[in-house]
């Protein structure tokens, strides 16, 4: 599904990530564990799509040349980010931002668009699920939104979405021990054969709820090492600073 | 495929002219084409006393210089000031006499004339050049009581309300621009409402500029009496053309006793071409009077067109009790420049006003917000609640808001917020994640900024608004 090869980025001549390799095949949960400022972010926002990087390598996705790929399009073909830090957009209701969104991906997948009913529908069934609270889809998107019911506003996007990958950016950051099982049951809810997970994440707290099939050490813009589910239970004895 | 319908949507889709022979007064400002004018419009003597002595008085005024944005001298003797359709000598009675041409045009423009194809619930008047074309739904209207009609038409019809009113709210001596439209105007709409009717639906008239070298000169006046409402909508739109022309307008509200006007505008002028060229210079009087104890007046503009907006659409609060709005979006993309605001003059007691104001500046343009909130002595117990919000998009357009207030009311308060924001990269990023293209991404950030204002508009003009605010702004971003 998703295959790095030797992937390289700069951000204002300073080396982000170097020699980054990385597969993730079709039904996979990988976890990236690794300390502040080993280029956790960098790789999910390249991977968004995001502009700024210099990249050199290569990036395929579903056998194509993810660069050639623009935002938008990434995110039509399954590519989903739950943010680290969830933007606010003054104004503009949350439902609306999330039929938009559905409505945009389900039009350049060739698929019919919601109308608004069967799009509230589909929107109370997935909030009840995640635990919700409805009353919040009618508010701008994210303004005054606590920062785990922002995080939970992602999960619930990415359920609606319904994406082939799912990059979750240190969406166990900030939350509190019930959101983060929610956030848990989101992605378990979505692991199905074939949607893969790329979760990014400090700690091993949220591992113990999602159990990845591969956790990777990214330590100085590089995986150090891939192991298995018991890698992460290793890394939280010893810490960063004494692994290798 | 996509670039090709965001190609499709930067050109300006009004930008076409109607090759139609016109009949014109000669070129030039003086007394001979005024007393044309009049003559054309077959105008009663007092009419044509008090456009001479407007005329006499535009001697000796000078230009306003204080603007934000400058503009090459406008030589007004090289101006046609009368220009109609050649069919027009003697006006068509009905739709039916109406030039083909005409009613393609309109129709081209969305505005469609015929009875079987007419808007719901919308009564238009259409303004082409100096003169009204056509109102729909006239006799509906007239059941009620209510007439609206082209001004020319009510100069014959109703002479004692038109010279009740005609510059009872802008004076012939105001500024040197409403002078020059007292002295030459055209054409525009008369709206009156009798007492304790509402006006069963949306009255709009739309102004088309299609002569080259012409100035349009609308004059628009709208009575509400005691207990009456009416809603007004106007547009506008013009071809494209390498010169730019002017557009100077008067309108004049009066709101008497328990009244209430909502004067909502989608100003779509033509803005010149990405590198400054051509465009108009829309320079406009827009003033309402609250005459009448408890009434109210609220003005609704979307300006996204335009080389040049210079407007301040402003209430006279001289009832009681009686309320001023103004709800305004002006996005200026390019090379526009945008300097409008309002002004609310506080003269009654238990006044309120509030100003909500969001400029968008995109491109090299440049937005101006100037508003003037005065509370006179004798206006106790009033208030005035204003936000100005500014956006900005790139780094090479500018936002200036510039709020002038008086209050001479120990017994009044004034409130005034003032916010700049940019629309972040973070922002477009997070949106096109999701599967907006960058486009789309704009908009609904743009029209989420723009809400509370989208919001005042009429139900059916809301949708388009929405919609030419994105169109504006295309290709404001990467």
């Amino acid at each position: 599904m998703l295959k790095i090869n030797n992937l390289n980025a700069k951000i204002q001549e300073k080396i982000i990530l170097s020699g980054f390799n990385l597969e993730i095949k079709p039904g996979e949960v990988h976890a990236i564990m690794g300390p502040n400022g080993s280029g956790k972010s960098t790789l999910s926002n390249i991977l968004s799509g995001k502009k700024g990087y210099e990249v050199s390598g290569e990036i395929l996705y579903e056998n194509n040349n993810l660069f050639d790929l623009e935002t938008e399009e990434r995110a039509h073909r399954g590519i989903f980010l739950a943010f680290q830090y969830p933007l606010e957009i003054p104004g503009v209701n949350t439902n609306i931002f999330l039929k938009t969104s559905l409505n945009s991906i389900r039009k350049a997948k060739g698929e019919k668009e919601l109308d608004a009913l069967e799009f509230l529908k589909l929107v109370k069934e997935k909030a009840k699920e995640l635990k919700f609270d409805e009353e919040k889809l009618n508010r701008q998107l994210n303004v005054g939104f606590s920062g785990g019911e922002k995080k939970k506003n992602e999960i619930l996007q990415m359920s609606i979405l319904d994406p082939k990958l799912s990059i979750l950016d240190e969406t166990d950051s900030g939350l509190d021990i019930d959101a983060l099982k929610i956030v848990a049951d989101g992605v378990n809810a979505l692991r199905k054969k074939n949607n893969s997970f790329l979760i990014i994440t400090h700690y091993q707290r949220l591992l113990d709820y999602i159990k990845p099939d591969f956790v990777h050490v990214l330590m100085g813009g590089k995986i150090i090492k891939s192991g298995g589910a018991e890698l992460a239970l290793e890394l939280e004895k010893k810490g960063y600073e004494n692994f290798n | 495929m996509r670039d090709k319908q965001i190609e499709d949507l930067k050109d300006y889709k009004y930008g076409f002219s109607t090759d139609i022979e016109s009949f014109k007064a000669p070129k030039g400002l003086n007394e001979e084409v005024i007393r044309f004018i009049s003559n054309i419009k077959k105008e009663p003597d007092w009419l044509l006393k008090w456009r001479l002595k407007a005329f006499e008085r535009l001697k000796v005024l000078k230009e306003p210089d204080w603007q934000k944005p400058k503009y090459p001298k406008i030589d007004y003797q090289d101006l046609y000031y009368y220009s109609a359709p050649k069919s027009f000598k003697e006006k068509p009675k009905d739709l039916e006499d109406l030039d083909p041409k005409l009613l393609e045009t309109y129709k081209k423009l969305g505005i469609p004339l015929q009875e079987q194809k007419r808007l719901n619930g919308i009564a238009v008047d259409a303004v082409f050049d100096s003169v009204s074309v056509a109102t729909t739904f006239k006799d509906t209207l007239t059941e009620k009581g209510i007439i609206f009609c082209s001004i020319s038409e009510a100069i014959q019809k109703h002479p004692d309300l038109v010279r009740k009113y005609l510059g009872s709210v802008i004076p012939i001596t105001d500024h040197f621009f409403a002078t020059l439209n007292s002295a030459v105007f055209t054409d525009g709409s008369f709206v009156y409402i009798p007492p304790n009717v509402k006006c069963p639906m949306e009255l709009s008239t739309y102004f088309r500029i299609n002569a080259s070298d012409t100035g349009q000169f609308e004059r628009t006046l709208i009575i509400a009496d005691k207990g009456s409402y009416v809603s007004y909508l106007e547009g506008c739109t013009a071809p494209m053309r390498d010169e730019n022309q002017l557009h100077a307008a008067n309108v004049e509200l009066i709101a008497l006793d328990d009244a209430e006007i909502k004067y909502s505008t989608v100003q779509n002028w033509y803005p010149g071409d990405k590198d400054g060229k051509g465009g108009i210079y829309n320079f406009v009087t827009k003033r309402g009077l609250c005459k009448g104890k408890n009434s109210k007046i609220s003005w609704t503009q979307v300006e996204t067109g335009s080389a040049i907006t210079w407007k301040y659409p402003s209430c006279i609060l001289k009832g009681d009790n009686s309320i001023g709005e103004f709800y305004s979006i002006a996005i200026t993309n390019n090379h526009q420049k945008a300097d409008t605001g309002t002004k609310m003059i506080h003269l009654g007691k238990n006044t309120k006003s509030k100003i909500i104001s969001k400029g968008i500046s995109a491109g090299k343009s440049d937005m101006t917000y100037r508003g003037l909130v005065d509370i006179s002595k004798n206006a106790s117990n009033s208030t005035n609640y204003t936000q100005c919000d500014s956006l900005l998009m790139g780094n090479k357009c500018g936002a200036h808001t510039v709020p002038y207030i008086k209050n001479k009311n120990s017994n009044s308060n004034i409130a005034h917020e003032a916010t700049t924001s940019k629309i972040s990269e973070d922002q477009l990023h997070y949106c096109q994640q999701r599967g907006l293209n960058q486009e789309e991404a704009v908009g609904l950030i743009v029209n989420g900024f723009c809400k509370e204002v989208l919001q005042q508009l009429p139900m059916e003009f809301a949708v388009e608004a929405q919609k030419l605010v994105g169109i504006s702004l295309e290709g404001s971003v990467g």
